[in-house]
């Protein structure tokens, strides 16, 4: 990966690109690429939609790589919906056929004059930037369809939906999974708004006549390598959990917790909690002929997602995730799974990030459009973002723009990006994350669910304040060197579990590049990526002030613990204490 | 006294979900767990809610909720 790609879509006369060598950049991969990039080269009081952001996609350091695992792509921007430093990533093909094609990164700067829309070709000839109108307001599952055809099968797909090309505040960026269905998204933080008004609809991948990336000393790495999935297959939470029942394992066991906010953060327990949990989920699928367990992409052993599909056997949507589950199920009162499914697939195919948009539905219900617990209400409030409705548009841009236009106060919202399935009061460590972390209300940017709830990574109650800051320091920057590797997110469990497995990383790491990388790099890169995100967040006008959660969160209890989010504002500005 | 045992994901296999049972008196967490004879070790164990030590005496009323070590995000 010893390239970047950049493409200026404001060029006069057309968009222009050119390929340089990574220069300055080189060695960084994923956030760390994305971060980099961003707090160096945007304006941080730039208008998100506007000219002077960029949008920056990078593989991780080791994906293209025989690294189990290795399949997660970052892209970073100045975020329209938080107004600071955004990374989101996701998995499916593109970040492997990506690396393949040795780009660190493709950069997407400047803004097009007019109406055209633009998809760009990438394979090992080289980069086509075309306009292809006939691309326009298609959702994305017809969009890949058509497509399909005129590229080879080894294609890996980037694409915004409708609600991209409508520039909406939770608009995603879909990307392919190895059957080319647009089911693995940069969800959070409006990623596909930013590459919609920058006029590209698709992005397509070909790395027909690449090689895997050569690591430096193959047979460390081998070894290491193998060690490292061993690991991953002995650990219970990816070696069974996760391919049995995938994430929404997690539905009973936040609810046992009472940590499961339901009806937009009223309460922590959902009486019908189990009626959409992760172990109703899989056996419906089986019975019915879809899939439990499924990898998203190629690499991948802990194959937690899998195959949604109705009574009769029909494809409905992939395997749909816990916080989306939670988006649209419990937290909008919704205890049927079919709805839940339908609702993902919309999701999906107008590209929206379902964890805004359903804290947007239940935002809704709380103002009082609908009743909690109205599946089909639900349905057809989320398709007018498909038809573009000033109603559609608002939900589209997720919770917060929601809540503000409906004149709601209780709304689940950090730097205005809504909070995932785990109610911080319940879960201090995770309120912890949500309110410091420079992304907005994002669980996987420090995932204190482990030690909270989970008894993984340690164990630490999650009823007091006690501890929480420490814990989550330590997660926020543990993770962002994760997040930098291209590795799912996932290997954490058994990461921070087995030391012989996080050995086995860094060896991995070390083989690859030839040098050894030790576990304080692994803190350093993630201090290093902090600093720059919290750099530019300042820069773009934050404050401590903007590290907190919402005030009725200090004030209303939370059944059934009754507890108030209790650690302080001054103990939360010591999470970056460093 | 009574209490209520629920089991979880890999669990169930073979067992239950739900079940109300009579328990002696001074009957602790670990002898509920034991008397499931599961396969591998327990991951997450609450009792009403909160986690619970293995070492912990129930009470009449009390729920207890068994999962293997489980993980998503």
């Amino acid at each position: 990966m010893d390239k970047i790609l950049r493409v200026d879509m404001g060029a006069a006369g057309g968009p222009k690109f050119r390929t340089e060598p990574v220069g300055g950049f080189a060695g960084l991969g994923g956030r760390a690429m994305t971060s980099a990039i961003i707090s160096e080269e945007v304006h941080p009081l730039c208008h998100p939609l506007g000219a002077e952001n960029k949008l920056v996609i990078a593989p991780g350091s080791l994906s293209g790589t025989a690294a189990a695992m290795s399949g997660r792509i970052s892209v970073g921007c100045k975020s329209p919906l938080t107004g600071g430093i955004k990374e989101s990533n996701a998995g499916g093909q593109a970040a492997q056929v990506l690396a393949r094609l040795g780009y660190a990164a493709i950069v997407l700067e400047g803004k097009p004059e007019g109406d055209d829309l633009y998809k760009i070709f990438i394979n090992k000839d080289g980069v086509e930037v075309s306009v292809d109108n006939s691309l326009k307001n298609l959702p994305n599952y017809p969009l890949i369809e058509k497509l399909k055809g005129q590229y080879s099968d080894r294609a890996a797909y980037m694409t915004i939906g409708t609600a991209g090309e409508m520039k909406l505040l939770a608009a995603s960026i879909a990307c392919t999974d190895p059957e080319k269905r647009p089911t693995r998204h940069c969800g959070r933080g409006g990623t596909g708004a930013v590459m919609g008004a920058k006029r590209v609809k698709a992005i397509i991948l070909d790395d027909t006549g690449m090689k895997m990336r050569p690591p430096k000393d193959p047979e460390k790495f081998k070894d290491a390598n193998r060690r490292f999935v061993e690991g991953l297959r002995k650990h219970p939470i990816t070696g069974e959990g996760l391919p049995a029942f995938g994430t929404n394992v997690l539905t009973n066991v936040l609810n046992e917790a009472g940590g499961y906010p339901t009806n937009n953060f009223r309460t922590g327990r959902f009486k019908d909690a189990s009626k959409i949990s992760g172990e109703v989920q899989a056996e419906l699928e089986v019975k019915r002929g879809g899939l439990a367990t499924h990898g998203c992409h190629r690499g991948c052993v802990i194959q937690c997602s899998g195959v949604y599909v109705d009574k009769d056997g029909n494809y409905v949507t992939k395997q749909p995730e816990y916080e989306t589950v939670w988006a649209h199920g419990g937290n909008c009162g919704i205890s049927d799974l079919d709805v839940i499914a339908r609702l993902d697939f919309l999701d999906d195919n107008f590209g929206v990030d379902t964890m805004d948009t359903g804290a947007a539905v239940g935002v809704a219900m709380e103002a009082g459009l609908l009743p909690f617990g109205d599946g089909p209400g639900a349905i057809r409030l989320v398709e007018e973002i498909g038809k573009g409705t000033p109603l559609g548009r608002i939900i589209g841009c997720g919770a917060a723009v929601t809540g503000k236009v409906f004149g709601v106060e209780r709304v689940p919202v950090v730097k205005g990006q809504a909070m995932a399935a785990y109610d911080p009061r319940s879960v201090m460590g995770i309120g912890v994350t949500y309110a410091t972390t420079t992304q907005g209300a994002d669980h996987t940017a420090g995932y204190s669910v482990g030690p909270n709830v989970l008894k993984s990574g340690g164990d630490l109650d999650p009823l007091k304040p006690e501890g929480q800051v420490d814990m989550s320091r330590n997660l926020q920057i543990a993770t962002a060197a994760v997040d930098s590797t291209g590795m799912c997110l996932f290997i954490a469990f058994p990461l921070l579990d087995l030391p012989e497995t996080f050995v086995a990383l860094l060896d991995m790491i070390s083989a690859f590049h030839g040098v050894t990388t030790t576990g304080d790099d692994v803190t350093a890169l993630g201090k290093n990526i902090l600093k720059m995100e919290r750099d530019f967040n300042t820069r773009a006008g934050f404050t401590k002030h903007d590290d907190r959660l919402p005030r009725f969160m200090l004030h209303e209890p939370i059944a059934p613990h009754n507890v108030t989010f209790q650690v302080t504002d001054d103990d939360l500005d010591k999470v970056f204490n460093w | 006294m009574r209490i209520t045992v629920k089991l979880f994901a890999t669990f169930r296999k073979g067992r239950f979900d739900t079940e109300v049972r009579e328990v002696p008196p001074g009957t602790t967490v670990s002898n509920v767990v034991d008397a499931m004879r599961l396969p591998e070790s327990t991951g997450i164990i609450f009792v009403n809610s909160r986690h619970a030590d293995p070492s912990r005496e129930l009470s009449d009323g009390d729920t207890v909720s068994i999962f293997p070590l489980v993980g998503g995000g």
